[in-house]
């Protein structure tokens, strides 16, 4: 700790010496604001511009944006840094670690109270309920400002469905449709039907919302530390079940945890892709010989409730405490800023990410991009189809980061056909519940 | 007739050594400490609040599930880096011995492995080996085998563990290379004439006169494959999959740095600082008593 401290202290000293030598300018004056994010190549460069632009948009406040790694790497290190007094005031935190945040209560500045204590207009009824609600305590109250938020959608070939008689307009709604129209692709030809990304985010955490359905007791872990997985107790089972038999028959193939299946989406090996709907970018950039098309998740008819609505991932900005006063009023500032429609629907127009506020979703609307990229509205009317429910607000686990991989380690064993559905999603829950039981002693 | 250097001063034989210590206490004694110390605090990762629980982190390692099996992996893994980086190292350093044209770029080409780091080599073999675009993959399945480490446990950590040896099996040519030129000629020689053929005198007089080289590449491989192929193993498969591959050492970084538990990764690395401080004990203790130093 001590050669810590020296070493600050000594870069910090040649710094000073360096800065006491360049002429004073108006920069200087400026309150500056740090912040910490996990945004590499093109949505790095996004982060500059935004921060740039509200930085010449006044005279008091600059904001710093450093980019500090991987989304696990950004948390571990502002955590880091808080531990040793020096953490920024703005950290970018994906929503699996949202938990371990809330719970760090002395650590965080909840984001209604900053805009409060800063006397900004903050109305949280203009946010959209589906993207906030993640963030939100079970009483209402935002804790952290949604940044970049996904929800998974179906991408599909229109070529390959026109090249199989089914009609290229319509992607399927329902899971029994989506079985029909695999069949029909492989009788064209096509080797799968379809393949998928993230498959704990899409084939259990987001079919569950979508169906209505609990992941966890206590409301998703809204409602207490106490929470336990009931993932092997829904619609999730038979589901998994069912994506089981489909691997056999290739009528799904699976390619990997995170987005690594996208090139059998690519190179037309498999037709149908559930993927988030911030795939975009990557989408539109690699599928060049065939026409995509989006369209919602698929649900199972026979289930009440559904569709329900769908839940988002990506993650949210965290202020942290520990600054003055003045630092913070920019904090609320810049919030304001970030929240505003042009600077919002600017954002989900470049990106494919979210837009978090009505106004915003409005805006784009008005300026015809819905119009010029038929399907870019589907993320967001899917998420809200439906006011949520306390199934469909989102979820809060602790040492979710770890589950999550549980839950593919166990899926794994279903698509390699090793384990039942259900044998694996009991284990998947033992497991994970375990890593709970941990979160909730940590927590103390 | 010993020959002694006696210091008159009483000081300067610790201002000599203060250098060293102190490097030793930052280095090494602090951070043991600490650590010793943060295995038995149960904390949130903000460190907002913590419990001191005495050894309660420890007995959680030892009945889970996954910590266990992370034991065995580290063991199958350290046995087969071991032996493998060793075997194959005096394989060849027994065959450059015999080699007389162009001894020297043998030679060279065979230590370059060792300037590779551990995650570029893990990336290497990562690239041979890529289910869909690995060439190596693509000859295996050419030949009837489906190479998929990112679903076959065992393909995984064979492939780690290859990547692993590959590295080492430089460090350990050098070392056994230089053991054989330093066996006189003469005993070689001897036994030619006495008709022993190449392999019989390697086996009755070089491997036995190698056995203190052997010894130390032995310790030297077990640590390495302890503690230094953190970087292949992140590379390559990052433990996976389920739990495959993750070996000790990787499980402490995974459960401290993405688990933010703590107070278990500071108990599972005061586990492993035991285990490798045993490990050097016995082998002191008890195989160098069998061991012929020339």
């Amino acid at each position: 700790m001590q050669k810590k401290t020296l070493v600050a202290a000594t870069f910090a000293a040649g710094l000073l010496a360096t800065t006491s030598i360049a002429p004073i300018s108006s920069a200087e004056a400026k309150t500056q604001i740090q912040w910490w994010h996990a945004m590499g190549g093109a949505n790095g460069e996004r982060i500059e511009k935004i921060a740039a632009d509200f930085t010449a948009s006044q005279d008091e406040y600059e904001v710093i944006p450093s980019f500090k790694g991987s989304y696990a790497e950004t948390m571990t290190a502002a955590i880091a840094a808080f531990r040793a007094g020096e953490q920024p005031h703005i950290v970018q935190v994906f929503e699996v670690g949202t938990a371990t945040m809330m719970g760090a209560t002395g650590a965080i500045y909840p984001v209604h109270q900053l805009m409060a204590d800063a006397g900004e207009p903050f109305d949280p009824s203009v946010y959209l309920q589906a993207v906030t609600g993640y963030y939100t305590t079970a009483d209402g109250e935002m804790l952290s400002m949604p940044f970049n938020s996904s929800t998974p959608v179906l991408w599909y070939n229109k070529d390959a469905f026109a090249a199989a008689g089914l009609d290229p307009e319509t992607p399927p709604a329902t899971w029994p449709e989506l079985e029909e129209a695999a069949l029909a692709l492989q009788e064209a030809g096509y080797p799968c039907g379809f393949t998928t990304a993230w498959e704990s985010w899409v084939h259990v955490e987001n079919l569950s919302a979508w169906h209505n359905q609990p992941i966890g007791t206590l409301a998703n872990g809204f409602e207490g530390l106490g929470t336990e997985l009931v993932i092997n107790e829904t619609v999730v089972v038979d589901h998994i079940s069912k994506m089981g038999e489909w691997q056999q028959s290739k009528i799904f193939d699976y390619g990997g945890r995170t987005n690594q299946a996208a090139p059998k989406f690519y190179n037309q090996e498999c037709a149908m892709y559930t993927e988030s709907s911030a795939g975009y970018a990557g989408i539109s950039a690699n599928v060049t010989d065939f026409e995509f098309g989006i369209g919602m998740l698929p649900y199972w008819p026979d289930v009440e409730g559904a569709p329900q609505n769908s839940i988002i991932g990506g993650a949210s900005l965290w202020v942290l405490q520990g600054h003055a006063d003045e630092a913070y009023q920019g904090v609320a500032q810049f919030f304001t800023y970030l929240s505003s429609p042009e600077v919002q629907a600017w954002y989900h127009q470049e990106t494919g990410y979210l837009p978090i506020t009505e106004a915003a979703y409005e805006l784009t609307r008005e300026q015809g991009f819905y119009d010029e990229f038929p399907g870019a509205d589907i993320s967001v009317r899917q998420i809200n189809l439906n006011p949520p429910t306390e199934n469909s607000r989102g979820l809060r686990f602790g040492n979710f980061v770890q589950i999550r991989d549980i839950i593919a380690e166990e899926l794994e064993r279903v698509w390699a056909g090793d384990a039942s559905a259900k044998e694996a999603l009991d284990e998947a829950a033992r497991r994970g519940n375990e890593l709970l039981r941990q979160f909730e002693q940590q927590q103390g | 007739m010993e020959k002694r250097v006696v210091f008159r001063h009483r000081w300067l034989p610790y201002a000599l050594l203060a250098p060293q210590l102190a490097i030793t206490i930052v280095f090494f004694l602090w951070p043991a400490s600490q650590a010793l110390w943060q295995s038995m605090l149960i904390q949130d990762a903000f460190g907002l609040s913590v419990r001191f629980v005495w050894f309660d982190n420890f007995t959680y390692l030892f009945n889970s599930r996954e910590y266990l099996n992370s034991i065995r992996v580290t063991a199958i893994f350290s046995v087969g880096v071991t032996v493998l980086g060793l075997a194959v190292a005096l394989l060849l350093a027994a065959v450059a011995d015999h080699v007389i044209k162009g001894a020297l770029a043998y030679k060279t080409l065979l230590i370059w492995p060792y300037a590779v780091a551990p995650a570029i080599a893990g990336v290497l073999w990562l690239f041979l080996f890529n289910p869909s675009v690995g060439i190596v993959a693509w000859w295996l399945g050419g030949a009837g085998i489906t190479w998929n480490h990112q679903i076959n446990g065992n393909q995984a950590m064979q492939l780690v563990i290859f990547a692993a040896a590959w590295k080492q099996i430089s460090y350990n040519f050098l070392f056994f290379l230089a053991g054989m030129q330093a066996i006189p000629r003469s005993l070689i020689e001897a036994a030619a004439i006495d008709c022993a053929g190449p392999v019989k005198r390697f086996f009755t007089i070089i491997f036995p006169l190698l056995s203190p080289t052997t010894f130390f590449l032995l310790v030297v491989n077990i640590v390495y494959a302890f503690f230094d192929t953190f970087g292949i193993i992140h590379a390559v498969t990052r433990g996976g999959p389920a739990q495959a591959t993750n070996i000790m050492v990787y499980k402490v970084y995974s459960d401290g740095f993405i688990g933010l538990n703590l107070g278990s990764s500071a108990a599972q690395s005061v586990i492993l600082m035991a285990i490798v401080i045993t490990l050097t004990v016995v082998q002191f203790r008890f195989i160098e008593r069998r061991v012929q130093y020339g």
